[in-house]
């Protein structure tokens, strides 16, 4: 029950956003016309230096590590669970990523959503999804972990449902947390493995350096290997957190929120979460190598699937979503070839790129008076120079064009794919070097449709097309000096030569297993060229099909139509989850209630036995004629019967 | 701190809201005074005994490991027959009183709407509270038997008298299923007396005079089995909640989804498990078998209904799911899961359904497709509404995530306990049995998240809804109270657990006697 921490900089840098949370939540517009919206702004400003801070210091040495109780939470018998603050270089890098990310989309949303009646409620979503965001990159327990988990999914919800009179972003909400909840089944299962086969939920009992256990139990008849499975099931909640194929189908819906959410949860934090939690768990997966053979196929099939879809897709938010999705498949089959570095380098590179791309797309959606089909844009350009200036950064920095970004970590992704020598790795190279062929094709897509070319836009739309306010433009200036330095930048630490120093003890390696990351920086030069020539190729198809023969896409969707099909229909997933999934379950509970409980139960339970009863009785009455001679009848049988009886007896 | 040891404290706390209810028979004159003095009068009471509780609660030593029971009243009634008043508590009867006492004054807060019989509405409900009470302070077994039956008396009346359009319907549906189960019961309590001769049970509970062959512990078990789980509900007995649900006034709901369905439970935890250990173990996987066809199949049922307090009720089937799968995984984990589940589901479904009352009483429909985008009109209830959604469908933070996440812990865990051949084999299935009830956790998130929707969310249709008002000041205390309890409880659920622990590592231990594993039994108290 007790409190047990003083006011550090750490404790701010969490609290700061639910104070926010609170203020903003509670006090609505009783703080004024803007109260609510600048006091969240406020704290989460004051969060994000505070942030800064505490990766300068936890980065500055070797395995830095705090650990701050707060209350006891659960305790039976060997349980024991604690709501705690664990900080050390891993928690540091996505403190800063989460709190600067969410400070400017904070700063954005003052001039985004300024005409919006409900701005304090959304403040205070914002605020509460980077508090509960905070508590699961700070956990210190896998039941904590799985607080902020839910914590962040509840966020995700109630933003994508900001609007809540739109029956379509009601529908995206529901799905949204229905399909995590998927996943959640299978993190909750883990964790339950993990205790059954380690005996603790707690960091410090569980991450230890050589996980070793002989444990199995028993599932439907089969005996499995039980790390294994709960690595297994841990995964499966990453991979509806991190929209990987299979469970991604609620992040290209998610885009019914307002942009600003867009950017932040389904771009740059939340979305992350699950390769957070493969990092931070890395002891455990490293000791279960079949899972992360898994991982890296699964990761290797999101990046070229989802890739695939967004180049044919027409919703500007879309587009940058499946493109997020297959960047996220990116990170996962690095972690799948244990090179966790690599992975944490480029969510922390993408978080800047992706939110930049993202609250520039709001930018022009806000300049084009709400208008999101690529169809209906084209020729802004001119009207919003510092917008497409801050696209093409972004773009630049997704592609891997050299010295952006994305350049340093989508580069040490696939080389370290490359070096890893096995046949995983070697598929997981294959996908991504298709994959970044189609990321360049994309995003230039999206540019020269939205940007150049004759304009297609409503014309009373485009009358009006101007640059942002500056609220919005200076949050879309510092991403965009991320987008363009952090690889430069963090390069050397997260994945140089010496990043074993950087991470220490935070990411796990097994034994016997050369570091691909190490390896990374000895592969032929033509693999390291590849993806950048890969990228100027994918560009240049680009600015052919839509700027110099705008008639080669139709022809192309006309000759593969069926292949076109489906990517359109993006792969057709959403039609199988409805036939199989949605419309039996329904159909279930339907025969269950009007058959099982209806027809069987209460049919041959009360309603059967009341029936019987007024039946019996109905005909027990007939026999009450009344007449004597009925009676003397009935009497006479039943004294010969009787006599009959004793006499055969006798 | 009031000391209230000294006093016959359980006799006055089961007793006071049967002084109020006297009190109020006294009444006379002017019919519309006397509605309200008696409205008056049963929601002091009810408060009082509220206070009252927690002072018990206060006094009681959960440390103490001996004796089991605290406060114990003895007053030989038939001395021939050994039959006594007995009256005792221990952390797990008084975290139930606390749950009853707790509800009841919300219970009559949500009773503002009544006007038929004001003054009789009020005396059943205090009556129900001091039987309910009694059920859980009695510590012999003729008299638990019949506080436990006495509930459906006031019960059947509240339905009968203030429930809905087929409430005739409803309440003989109720009385039928519950009697059935009741008789049974009966029978099992009167073999227990002739093979022990006595029917004290702490005698029972704490000393082994109960020796029984495992074929004569079978047949006892399911004697008080069919009570219990009637009284659950558990699935296939459960079609008397719906519909009794359905009929009753809000308060009753409250009453009866917040208590009585606990009533069972307790009875599981103070007869069948401790008794009767080895017949326990013995139907596990039958009774393993029901909790899952109830998590599943009632959320099934639940997705599709279109009246909103038939889906709680159907919600409350699957969450009852979760307390018999954790009683039956014999360790710890599961009987704190148990009991947290049971206290965690009295609050929140007693909220779910204050919830449907607060609209109800304001449009007179219960159907989901008369609303839909109420949030315009109702924001602060928006609010309590969305917290005690996220409640029921277990978010980590709210209680209903600790019952749930133990309960799922205790079955994935069930098979590290060392149990005796014949057992263990039955126990090697707890992961599996824990991977089908997790299932519960999407579909429970499915219907609750669909219900919020289409009540909630979206344009005002309906120029009924357009005119409602917010909650008012009685039902946002009631509506705050609950929710604070529900947040506390789910931020610190040791709160509770560390209360209850010497409780149930008592019952644990009988649990897992010689017959049933090979753990070292505790010593004698």
């Amino acid at each position: 029950m007790t409190l047990a921490f003083l006011p550090s900089a750490e404790v701010f840098a969490i609290f700061l956003p639910l104070l926010g949370f609170l203020v903003a939540g509670l006090g609505g517009y009783r703080l004024g016309k803007h109260g609510a919206e600048l006091i969240a702004t406020a704290f989460m400003l004051a969060a994000a230096a505070i942030s800064i801070h505490l990766y300068l210091l936890y980065t500055s040495a070797t395995d830095l590590l705090t650990i701050i109780p707060l209350l006891k939470w659960m305790a039976v018998g060997p349980l024991h669970v604690t709501w705690s603050l664990r900080f050390d270089v891993l928690t540091a890098v996505m403190l800063v990523v989460v709190n600067v990310v969410s400070a400017m989309v904070h700063v954005y949303s003052l001039g985004y959503m300024a005409h919006d009646p409900y701005r304090p409620r959304f403040f205070a979503y914002l605020s509460f999804f980077t508090f509960a965001m905070l508590m699961l990159v700070t956990s210190d327990n896998l039941v904590q972990l799985f607080f902020g988990w839910e914590g962040v999914g509840l966020a995700s919800y109630l933003l994508i449902n900001f609007w809540f009179k739109k029956p379509s972003a009601n529908d995206a909400s529901i799905k949204a947390f229905l399909v995590n909840r998927v996943g959640d089944f299978g993190f909750a299962l883990g964790i339950l493995g993990i205790f059954f086969t380690l005996g603790s939920v707690n960091f410090a009992n569980i991450l230890m350096p050589h996980v070793e256990t002989t444990k199995t139990f028993m599932l439907f008849g089969y005996h499995v290997d039980a790390l294994t499975v709960s690595c297994l099931l841990l995964f499966m909640g990453a991979m509806g957190k991190s929209a990987q194929i299979g469970l991604h189908t609620w992040l290209p819906d998610a885009m019914e929120g307002p942009t600003p959410v867009s950017a932040l949860i389904h771009a740059a934090t939340m979305v992350t979460a699950g390769v957070f939690m493969l990092c931070r768990l890395s002891p455990l997966f490293e000791a279960a190598p079949q899972v992360l053979e898994f991982v890296a196929i699964v990761g290797a099939l999101t990046a070229v699937i989802a890739a695939t879809i967004g180049m044919t897709q027409w919703d500007i938010k879309r587009v940058i979503a499946y493109s997020t999705m297959s960047q996220l498949g990116y990170m996962f089959f690095a972690i799948g070839i244990s090179a966790y570095g690599a992975a944490m380098f480029h969510l922390m590179t993408h978080a800047f790129f992706k939110s930049l791309l993202f609250l520039g797309a709001g930018s022009v959606i806000h300049a084009l008076s709400g208008e999101q089909d690529l169809r209906k844009m084209g020729g802004i350009w001119r009207k919003v120079p510092i917008t497409t200036l801050l696209i093409w950064i972004g773009s630049l920095a997704l592609a891997g064009i050299p010295f952006f970004a994305g350049y340093y970590s989508k580069d040490i992704i696939l080389e370290s794919t490359w070096a890893a020598h096995s046949s995983v790795g070697e598929f997981a190279w294959a996908a991504g070097m298709i994959a970044a062929l189609m990321t360049a094709f994309y995003s230039w897509r999206l540019i020269f449709l939205t940007f150049n070319g004759p304009s297609r836009a409503d014309v009373h739309a485009l009358e009006h097309a101007h640059e942002s306010p500056p609220s919005m433009m200076i949050p879309m200036l510092i991403l965009s000096v991320g987008a363009m330095l952090s690889g430069w930048y963090a390069y050397d630490q997260f994945v140089g030569e010496a990043h074993h120093e950087f991470w220490g003890s935070a990411l796990h390696l097994r034994a016997g297993v050369e570091d691909p990351l190490t390896a990374a920086h000895h592969v032929a030069d033509w693999v390291k060229f590849g993806p950048t020539v890969l990228a100027v190729i994918g560009i240049l198809l680009a600015w052919i099909a839509y700027l110099k023969a705008p008639a080669f896409p139709q022809m192309m969707a006309r000759i593969f139509s069926p292949l076109y099909a489906l990517f359109y229909h993006k792969w057709y997933f959403d039609e199988l989850y409805n036939r199989a999934l949605v419309k039996p379950a329904l159909t279930l509970g339907r025969v269950f209630w009007k058959f099982g409980d209806g027809v069987l139960i209460d049919g041959c339970g009360p309603d059967g036995m009341t029936a019987l009863t007024a039946y019996l009785s109905r005909r027990v009455r007939q026999m009450h004629t009344g007449y004597v001679y009925h009676y003397a009848f009935v009497m006479v049988i039943g004294m010969v019967g009787l006599l009959l009886w004793i006499g055969l007896k006798g | 701190m009031v000391t209230v040891g000294a006093w016959p404290i359980l006799s006055i706390l089961t007793f006071m809201p049967i002084a109020g209810a006297v009190l109020i028979m006294l009444l006379r004159g002017n019919p519309l005074r006397v509605d309200q003095a008696s409205r008056g009068i049963a929601f002091l009471t009810t408060l009082i005994t509220f206070v009252l509780s927690v002072c018990l609660a206060l006094d009681f030593d959960p440390a103490a490991t001996a004796p089991q029971f605290q406060f114990i009243e003895k007053i030989m009634l038939i001395p021939t027959l050994g039959i006594s008043y007995h009256l005792g508590v221990d952390g797990i009867a008084v975290a139930l009183i606390l749950l009853t006492t707790l509800l009841m004054p919300i219970a009559l807060l949500a009773s503002q709407k009544i006007s038929l019989r004001v003054r009789e509405y009020m005396i059943a409900f205090l009556v129900l509270e001091t039987v309910i009470i009694g059920t859980f302070c009695a510590l012999d077994m003729i008299m638990f038997y019949v506080f436990f039956e006495s509930v459906l008396i006031p019960m059947f009346l509240i339905i009968a008298i203030w429930g809905g359009p087929r409430r005739i319907y409803a309440t003989f549906k109720f009385f039928l299923f519950t009697l059935l189960g009741s008789v049974l019961m009966l029978l099992a309590m009167v073999a227990i007396y002739l093979k022990t001769g006595t029917s004290d049970m702490t005698i029972l509970l704490t000393e082994d005079k109960l020796i029984l062959t495992k074929d004569v512990q079978m047949w006892l078990w399911l004697g008080f089995f069919a009570s219990f789980a009637v009284k659950m509900p558990m699935w296939p007995v459960h079609t008397w909640l719906p519909d009794a649900h359905v009929e009753a006034p809000t308060a009753g709901s409250i009453i009866l989804a917040g208590v009585l369905l606990k009533v069972g439970d307790y009875g599981f935890m103070r007869f069948s498990l401790p008794l009767l250990p080895e017949a326990s173990a013995t139907f596990v996987p039958f009774v393993w078998t029901l909790s899952l066809i109830a998590i599943v199949y009632a959320s099934l049922v639940a997705l599709v209904q279109e009246d909103m307090k038939k889906m709680i009720a159907y919600s409350s089937v699957a969450h009852m799911g979760f307390v018999t799968l954790g009683l039956f995984s014999f360790n710890m984990y599961g009987l704190q899961a148990a009991m947290f589940q049971m206290i965690a589901h009295g609050l929140i479904s007693s909220a779910l359904f204050f919830c449907v009352g607060v609209l109800y009483d304001r449009t007179h429909s219960r159907a989901i497709s008369t609303y839909g985008g109420v949030v315009n009109v109702m924001p602060k209830f928006a609010v309590f509404f969305l917290f005690m959604t996220l409640s029921a469908i277990a978010v980590p933070g709210t209680a209903g995530f600790v019952g749930e996440f133990l309960s799922l812990l205790a079955s994935f865990n069930a098979s590290s306990t060392p149990f005796k051949p014949d057992y263990a084999s039955i126990f090697a299935w707890g992961q599996t049995v824990t991977f089908i009830a997790a299932s519960g956790m999407v579909l429970s998130a499915a219907y609750m998240l669909w219900l919020y929707r289409r009540v909630m969310y979206g344009e005002v249709t309906n120029s009924e809804v357009s005119t409602l008002k917010d909650v008012n000041r009685y039902e946002f205390i009631a509506l705050f109270v609950l929710g604070a309890v529900i947040l506390c409880l789910g931020l610190n659920s040791s709160l509770l657990t560390e209360y209850i622990s010497p409780s149930l590592e008592h019952l644990n231990a009988r649990m897992l006697s010689h017959g049933v594993s090979n753990v070292a039994p505790i010593p004698a108290l």
